[in-house]
């Protein structure tokens, strides 16, 4: 009630606010007066009587000050800062400009990354309960987190004692048939209760039934909300309906919540019961399913992986022959999913929350020098009363604005800069992270960037505070412009400066060496010539060309056919994957005539086409390529890459006509015919394993690649090509078409390289301009400040040139100092992120030598400026000015 | 010239309301009255009467009127309400019962 009362009273004087003032003026003027005739009437003398009752008074301005802050709302003196402020602000555009667009930048980079950074390592996975959730592998040292094989799968769902479920998916692609032909569509193959594992029911309904993913229950089909939407019109009555997968008509029984996502399936729109087991699934050997558990509640991922261990090494003594040597890998879901991006995501947010730093430095010296001209207003207004504490507010303030401004700026242009990001992003690397699809601003972004902001502003207002405590008031009035307090604040400015070049040093050798690391990783050698290759998958139905017969015969028309296309001067075959595709399909198999104790040489494998290797300009070694005659009637024949040659045979010993054998089920001998050099199969980081080529004619398929090599264009080809095969039959589904220089450089490393090697480099140019920007306010600032003992100095003969080097022996100092300090944080930051660096050592001499020589240079110019305008002075215009 | 003593703390309002209890007055005439009863003892920093004033004011113990002195000057005069009265009772007895602790304590020692 009270407070309520005061709270009107207080807004009847806001309302006459200039009536309160004038007769509180009024008032103190008759106390005044009073005092002034009692003390004239005591006979003091009359001038002495004003100037007594106007001391025995007190400070009238303060007085009254207090007396407006007792009837004031508090919000009232803040926005009487705010628009002295904006005021001292709009004084000093040059200075305000400078300052909001440094930290826009900063805020910017560094809210946008850690945007990034959010939707892929800190957002909890959309599932119930995801950090129970664990993908489980089988492993082998070639492939430490393996797919695991359909019976093994069984075995550890039954057998284990971790996991309240454990369910597997298979990435799939579909041969969907329609109406216009047949089309691939991107699908996942999923055990019953998958979706009941991770938490997940379908909007619309029903999930799978426990045993439906059997293949004796009738096949039915999930679809993702997207396809609902894009393929059904969203229409309810989609459910019954049939779908025809692969030649199997499957029944459509539910669709998936929208905001669904499972960054493996890609963006999957048939999501299809396993429908097990299929001719892979029958053997033991066959690696194909992910497997993700739920852990039971108390049990961690330690005893979920010491349990798949146990029951790994009971399945190895059971079936020695397919399940020796295959151990077991328990891992977080998140973990599995983002896997690859975490240390490029930390990487980046380091670099950006360096620009901040430099930003944030910066600023900070643009306010010192300001302070430091503001030195005489400030001792002023505390001569006229402003409390120490409202003087403090008012830099607050002043940093409040400039934080505001630069931080909305900067919020905005993330905003923008995450979509930019995102956007380039190529479609198919996007269906890979859909984690990043809800990447924007939310409650966590929202803090961060007020967490900087707040620490922004804390910087803001109290370094020049502190600059304040330092100099008495007294100093400030007294001192004209001569600057011997230059002094504290040119060391406080040049540690900045060092600061600053420090910083950019660690920026631009990040950069360097991550740009380093793409030149060597796209100048790797691929074993053959990626440039006017034009690639394509393809995928005929089983019931027609599923028989060896016509699938060879599919094969051969295929290649007669583009080879007729205009420009094209040859075509290559491969099934299981071409170049840049990765090893995931391997086999095992031994050396025929050499002890074998039952141990499982996994390789992958590849069939080729007689073309293949011609066409992709691979350099055979020894030996010779297959021919079109190598089919089933001939001995099976196998070519072998230089590093299978190298792990499998000694180096006096001739890979060629040695022969092998698949295991664990013996097949007739399998002669080498040929060695090639290595063909880049896999990323292009990793070193190329040991890869087995066999003649297409003798593995026949109906899915398989085509390469072509043309003398023209080949993206141009592309669509000649896709035109050509549904020449053939329309009911062949042709995807992936790109180019092979497209797929490399689109490929997850190339692209993952790529990207941070430009934002870092990025980051390192704006720290470049920042520090020199930093450098030159320095020098600048301290050669105004020197301006007399330069003129002195001049007036008594020094030589231009003298001065000249003195500035810049002054500016070389602090470049020298910030390179040596970033120098040794460059080569430690640079070990921290050593995994992503390729064929480039963290001390890489060259890199630091020309960054070095980088700043240095940009050291120079920035003090140059400066350093002439103090060589040019004329003693005669500095000494009349003083 | 005798070292004037500083007031206590938060004394002001009481000594203004105290004053007023007598007779209406104004701010000049407030700082005289202090002085004089207090046998110049007691001197309050003019200037930092008027904030308090307001404070008063603004409480609703006093009241203010612009009227004019006996030498026909303007002047505003300040008048204590039965607000005014209440707490400048309520402060009285709290001042006494620490005064008087205070003395026990300095007898004691």
């Amino acid at each position: 009630m009270d407070s309520l009362l005061l709270f009107f009273r207080k807004l009847a004087i806001l309302f006459r606010r200039e009536k309160f003032g004038s007769e509180m003026e009024e008032e103190m003027a008759f106390h005044r007066e009073q005092q002034e005739k009692a003390l004239l009437s005591d006979g003091v003398a009359p001038e002495s009587a004003h100037f007594s009752a106007k001391r025995q008074f007190g400070n009238s301005t303060q007085l009254k000050e207090q007396a407006h802050e007792v009837v004031s709302f508090r919000f009232e003196t803040v926005l009487q800062d705010f628009r002295f402020a904006l005021r001292q602000l709009r004084k000093n555009p040059g200075f305000t400009f400078t300052a909001i667009g440094m930290l826009a930048l900063g805020i910017c980079a560094s809210v946008a990354i850690f945007a990034f950074v959010d939707a892929a390592l800190i957002k909890p996975l959309p599932y119930r309960d995801p950090t129970r959730l664990a993908g489980v592998f089988e492993s082998i040292p070639e492939c430490p987190q393996c797919p695991l094989s359909y019976p093994d799968y069984l075995d550890w769902k039954r057998l284990n004692t971790v996991f309240t479920s454990l369910d597997v998916y298979q990435r799939n692609g579909f041969l969907l048939s329609t109406p216009e032909g047949a089309q691939t569509a991107r699908g996942l193959r999923v055990s019953d209760g998958f979706l009941r594992t991770l938490g997940i029911t379908p909007v619309l309904g029903r999930d799978f039934n426990p045993g439906e993913d059997l293949s004796s229950a009738q096949p039915t089909v999930l679809l993702s909300y997207a396809a609902w939407q894009q393929r059904y019109g969203g229409k309810e009555d989609v459910l019954g309906q049939t779908v025809i997968l692969d030649g199997v008509q499957h029944t459509i029984i539910g669709v998936l919540p929208r905001e669904f996502q499972f960054a493996p399936a890609r963006s999957a729109d048939f999501w299809a019961a396993l429908h097990s087991p299929n001719s892979c699934e029958v053997r033991r050997s066959c690696h194909g399913l992910m497997a993700i558990g739920r852990l039971k509640d108390g049990i961690s991922l330690q005893t979920a992986l010491a349990d798949t261990k146990s029951i790994a090494a009971q399945l190895e003594i059971q079936y020695p022959d397919s399940n020796r040597g295959q151990g077991a890998a328990v891992a977080p879901l998140t973990e599995v999913i983002v896997g690859d991006i975490r240390p490029i995501l930390l990487v980046l947010l380091g670099g950006a929350g360096l620009l901040l730093l430099i930003a944030c430095v910066n600023v900070t010296s643009l306010l010192l020098v300001r302070s430091e001209g503001r030195r005489r207003e400030i001792a002023v207004r505390g001569a006229l009363g402003a409390s120490s504490a409202r003087l403090v507010r008012q830099f607050a303030t002043e940093g409040l604005v400039l934080v505001a401004a630069g931080g909305a700026m900067g919020i905005i242009l993330a905003g923008w800069l995450m979509r930019l990001l995102t956007r380039l992003i190529p479609t198919d690397m996007m269906a890979n992270m859909s984690f990043l699809q809800d990447l924007g601003f939310n409650l966590r972004v929202g803090a961060f960037a007020f967490i900087i902001a707040i620490f922004c502003m804390a910087l803001f207002s109290l370094v020049p505070t502190w600059r304040l405590s330092l100099s008495s008031l007294r100093g400030g009035l007294v001192e004209a412009t001569r600057g011997s307090s230059g002094n504290s604040w040119r060391r406080l400015g040049s540690n900045l400066v060092v600061m600053e070049i420090a910083i950019a040093m660690v920026l631009l050798v990040g950069a360097g060496l991550l740009g380093k690391s793409l030149y060597r990783l796209l100048h790797v050698n691929l074993g053959f010539q990626p440039d006017h290759l034009a690639t394509l998958a393809i995928d005929a139905p089983d019931a027609a060309y599923g028989k060896d017969e016509p699938s060879i015969a599919l094969a051969r028309r295929v290649i007669s056919e583009i080879e007729k296309l205009p420009g094209v001067q040859s075509v290559g075959i491969s099934s299981l994957g071409i170049p840049m595709d990765g090893n995931g399909n391997t086999t095992w198999f031994r050396v025929i005539g050499r002890p074998w104790h039952g141990e499982h040489n996994d390789t992958p494998q590849r069939d080729v086409s007689p073309t293949y290797f011609s066409t992709l300009h691979a350099k055979l070694i020894r030996g010779r390529y297959f021919n079109e005659t190598d089919d089933t009637s001939k001995p099976n024949f196998a070519i072998v890459n230089q590093a299978f040659a190298r792990k499998y045979f000694s180096s006096d010993e001739d890979a060629i006509g040695k022969q092998l054998s698949f295991v664990p089920v013996a097949t007739k001998p399998i002669e080498i015919v040929g060695v090639v050099e290595d063909i880049k199969e896999g990323p292009l980081d990793i070193a190329t394993p040991p890869v087995l080529y066999f003649p297409l004619n003798q593995n026949p398929s109906d899915s398989f690649t085509v390469v072509a090599r043309t003398s023209q264009s080949e993206a141009s080809l592309l669509p000649a090509m896709v035109a050509a095969i549904h020449q053939i039959d329309r009911n062949i589904a042709v995807h992936n078409e790109i180019t092979m220089t497209e797929r490399i450089n689109t490929s997850q490393t190339a692209y993952l390289h790529h990207s941070s090697a430009w934002l870092v480099g990025g980051f390192a140019a704006i720290a470049l301009l920042l520090s020199a920007i930093g450098l030159y306010g320095v020098v600048a600032y301290s050669v105004s400040q020197r301006t007399r003992e330069l003129g002195i100095r001049l007036a008594l003969g020094a030589q231009p040139r003298a001065v000249y080097q003195l500035v810049m022996k002054e500016a070389g100092l602090l470049a020298v100092g910030g390179i040596a300090i970033g120098l040794a944080c460059a080569v430690a930051a640079a070990t921290l992120m050593h995994s992503l660096l390729f064929g480039v050592r963290s001390w890489d001499v060259s890199t630091l030598t020309a960054v070095a020589v980088v700043l240095g240079g940009s050291a120079l110019l920035a003090s140059y400026v400066p350093a002439r305008r103090a060589a040019s002075l004329d003693p005669v215009d500095v000494l009349r000015s003083e | 010239m005798p070292k004037k003593a500083d007031l206590l703390p938060g004394t002001l309002d009481m000594l203004i309301l105290r004053t007023l209890k007598r007779a209406p007055q104004h701010g000049y005439g407030i700082a005289l009255s202090i002085k004089h009863l207090s046998d110049d003892v007691l001197t309050v920093e003019e200037g930092s009467l008027y904030p308090a004033l307001q404070r008063l004011l603004l409480r609703g113990w006093v009241k203010a009127e612009w009227k004019k002195t006996e030498t026909n000057r303007r002047a505003r005069f300040y008048t204590l309400t039965p607000a005014g009265r209440k707490q400048l009772g309520a402060e009285l007895s709290q001042f006494e019962q620490m005064i008087a602790a205070i003395g026990r304590v300095l007898q004691d020692a």
